[in-house]
């Protein structure tokens, strides 16, 4: 509580600094949120805070399964965060990741319900796939467009569409729940598995992982060695420019949109197809909120959003198991977390801007 | 930089996975010693209690009063039968998804011998798991899927609920009769609201019961229903309640599992009964009564038999018998007076049989009396009536199978926005 002093300091910009110092000063963050979280632990639980990080370590990390589970929640994570970076980078402030993945998950959910027993189950994996993957590109190209042609406010559409998305996914569970009037549909094709993801040996979750990593070697290449991610960075710098230069915007956004959405489509089809094997309003579970703060925090870069999303998806796990282990409502975990992302979204300003604050702040924080 | 930082990673995942291995050994070796060391106190239980691990799945935690149900009857039950506190592990807040497998799967990791799962949807990721760890034993409430699936480690279990909401029912009706004479109201205006989450049996049981045992008592009242489309959602919860009071509801009562009814009874000044426990200090003004389920005597008797190494039933059904249906205290400030009194007498008749619930001579749909109707029991996707339930003049309902099947929609209630 101390602490919440101001150091004397006057701000000024960087310049740009060698990769060294930022992570030093990433490092420091998490370093002093840290002792933080420590302080706050043992002040409102009495727990021993070191015995509290092992905890979230184990979390993740002592059984194999909890890492396949961490390593699922970070592929998931991560490819919505791979489907908002090119919008951002754009400056395009395309805040419907949760209801784009939805409608994909509506979409995969649908076809598997209703011809699920119709066609051959590879045909229909197939089939699965282009209709999430178109869902999800409709559904952020419809912004797009009228952002485009008529300069609408892509946030407030976006945030609007994610509603629709959810509202729709909420009917279709109506439509087609099981049993009558119970609310949920349940695990679909359960006892045929038609257009379950085939697993690989006896790993449920590396299928989903392969293809986002695949997606995220892509989506480097794309962003950093194509023409077309060229064209969003310019445009993202500047539309005047980017039409000065003779690059057709409306196009670029557009463009750019319907691979976002048809990412987060494909997302929602592994979230379908690949795992839960269903269909609910909270699939997408906040996520394609989540995956904006990755994609920022990774700066757009694929490689280092992999590590915003370990970091979020790391903790996140953690969380849960420190209310298991001791008792505390989850509410407690997520604080911590919530200090601890605080902290690392809040060093981006130390980096960008230059303060004298070393010594004084440790000093603080002891 | 990067060196260091790889080298640091390197030391902290070989110093983690040096942990794990430590403590697994441990795990692996300390039952083996306690189990020894108390084979002799553990006789007497009927089975091994002293190395059992038992994990619990909720959906909510406590702030849900069904979740918290749930959570005090795992205590209950882990604490009667001498587990100790890292005996048994409660799992809050898992959604109806593939995190309710991966959860189970993680319990069964961390050698739990016996799961149990309290939300409907958790259903099929628990027979998931069953599947695939057929050493464990899984116990879902509220399902409706074990008597059919096959499986011999999966099993569902529930209550007669509906003979302690018929209890409710007559305490709100006593309620009702003072209030009618106390001139607050007309006996012809004597409607009761209700706040339901779906159109799913186990509401319409809920109600049709709830309503039964109230008109036993005060036979002008009728009822409305409406419906949040949500187990949890306070809001809406608060919403309908005030809606159906605004409507000319004297008395509300509610199945679905947050505070909003009960609060917005307590600010309109009208009488509620309860759900799931008592809300008492909540709303000490409104609230009369609470039916609840005390899942105690389940989780007793399955930890009990997995540990002794016997079957448990693929369905299990409480009862009032078994201690399984319960009734908070009568809140004296807002119930009628005789009103315990009243619930002893009409409980002793459902005890002894004198009294059935669904008497078919107490209701009617469509203005008739009914002698014979198909149930849902066995589950699949079309809903097929496969099973008479109405015979010596009683439907029987939580017999067949424990979850309730009752789905009739009688004469006397009205059903508002049943498409939510």
């Amino acid at each position: 509580m101390s602490k919440v002093k101001t150091p004397r300091f006057h701000i000024s910009k960087r310049g740009i600094i060698p990769r060294r110092q930022t992570w030093l000063i990433r490092g420091a963050a998490i370093v002093l949120a840290l002792i933080l979280c420590a302080i706050i632990t043992t002040m409102m639980t009495g727990l021993n805070p070191v015995k509290v990080y092992t905890t979230i370590f184990e979390g993740n990390f002592s059984t194999s399964r909890r890492i396949w589970v961490l390593m699922q929640n970070i592929a998931i994570l991560l490819a919505i965060s791979l489907a908002m970076a090119p919008a951002y980078k754009m400056r395009f402030w395309n805040i419907g990741g949760e209801g784009q993945v939805l409608v994909g998950c509506l979409a995969t959910a649908a076809c598997m319900i209703v011809i699920g027993d119709k066609v051959p189950n590879a045909v229909l994996i197939i089939i699965m796939l282009i209709a999430a993957v178109a869902a999800g590109a409709v559904w952020a190209f419809i912004p797009a467009f009228f952002k485009a042609k008529f300069n609408t406010n892509e946030t407030l559409f976006t945030l609007m569409m994610n509603y629709v998305g959810l509202q729709l996914v909420a009917y279709y569970v109506i439509v087609w729940e099981v049993p009558k009037g119970s609310g949920k549909i349940g695990i679909i094709n359960q006892a045929t598995q038609a257009g379950w993801l085939p697993q690989i040996g006896s790993y449920k979750y590396l299928l989903n992982i392969l293809v986002v990593a695949v997606i995220t070697v892509l989506m480097y290449i794309y962003m950093n060695y194509t023409k077309q991610g060229y064209e969003i960075a310019v445009v993202g710098e500047s539309e005047n420019t980017a039409r000065y230069v003779g690059i057709n915007v409306g196009k670029v956004i557009m463009r750019t949109l319907i691979l976002s959405g048809a990412i987060c489509g494909l997302t929602g089809f592994l979230l379908v197809a690949g795992t839960n094997h269903t269909v609910t309003t909270t699939l997408a579970g906040g996520r394609g909120f989540t995956a904006v703060m990755v994609a920022w925090m990774g700066k757009f870069n694929p490689v280092a959003m992999i590590f915003a999303s370990f970091l979020i998806a790391f903790l996140e796990q953690g969380a849960s198991e420190i209310s298991t282990m001791y008792s505390l409502n989850q509410s407690f975990s997520d604080i911590l977390t919530g200090i601890i992302i605080f902290f690392i979204i809040g060093s981006e300003f130390f980096i960008n801007y230059k303060l004298n604050f070393n010594k004084t702040g440790e000093k603080e924080a002891q | 930089m990067k060196k260091i930082i790889a080298l640091a990673l390197t030391v902290f995942m070989a110093a983690s996975l040096a942990a794990c291995g430590g403590s697994s050994s441990k795990e692996t070796q300390a039952p083996a010693e306690s189990a020894a060391a108390e084979s002799s106190e553990a006789g007497a239980e009927g089975g091994d209690l002293s190395n059992m691990k038992v994990g619990f799945i909720f959906l909510h935690d406590e702030n849900s009063t069904y979740d918290l149900n749930f959570i005090n009857g795992a205590k209950q039950a882990c604490a009667d039968l001498g587990l100790t506190e890292d005996q048994y592990m409660l799992k809050t807040n898992v959604p109806e998804g593939q995190e309710c497998y991966d959860t189970a799967a993680d319990l069964a990791d961390a050698g739990c011998s016996i799961i149990f799962a309290d939300s409907f949807g958790h259903e099929d990721y628990m027979i998931e798991a069953a599947k695939d760890f057929p050493n464990v034993q899984f116990c879902h409430s509220t399902g409706t899927k074990a008597h059919t699936e096959g499986l011999d480690n999966y099993h569902n279990a529930f209550a007669s609920i509906y003979e302690g909401r018929y209890l409710a029912g007559v305490a709100a009706g006593m309620k009702l009769n003072e209030m009618i004479e106390a001139g607050e109201f007309t006996a012809e205006e004597a409607k009761i609201g209700y706040v339901g989450a779906f159109t799913y049996a186990e509401v319409i049981s809920g109600y049709t019961s709830f309503f039964l045992g109230a008109r036993s008592i005060c036979p002008t009242a009728t009822m409305e229903v409406t419906f949040t489309g949500s187990w949890y959602d306070e809001t809406a919860e608060k919403e309908g309640a005030t809606k159906l009071i605004n409507d000319g509801c004297k008395l509300i009562s509610q199945h679905a599992d947050s505070m909003g009814a009960p609060t917005a009874c307590e600010d309109a000044g009208v009488p509620d009964v309860s759900y799931n426990g008592s809300t008492v200090d909540a709303c000490p003004n409104t609230f009369i009564v609470s039916s609840r389920i005390d899942w105690t005597p389940y989780f007793k008797y399955a930890i009990s038999q997995a540990a002794a190494g016997q079957p448990i039933d693929a369905d299990w059904t409480g009862t009032l018998d078994t201690a399984s249906v319960l009734l908070t205290e009568v809140n004296e400030q807002a119930a009628a007076e005789g009103t315990q009194a009243k619930i002893d007498e009409v409980k002793a008749g459902l005890e002894d049989g004198s009294i059935h619930v669904f008497d078919t001579s107490a209701f009617t749909v469509k203005g008739e009396t009914l002698t014979s109707y198909q149930a849902d029991v066995d589950t699949d996707a079309n809903y097929t009536p496969d099973t008479e339930v109405i015979s010596d003049g009683y439907f029987h309902e939580s017999e067949y199978r424990s979850a309730p099947y009752f789905d009739l929609q009688i004469d006397g209630i009205e059903l508002l926005d049943t498409a939510f």
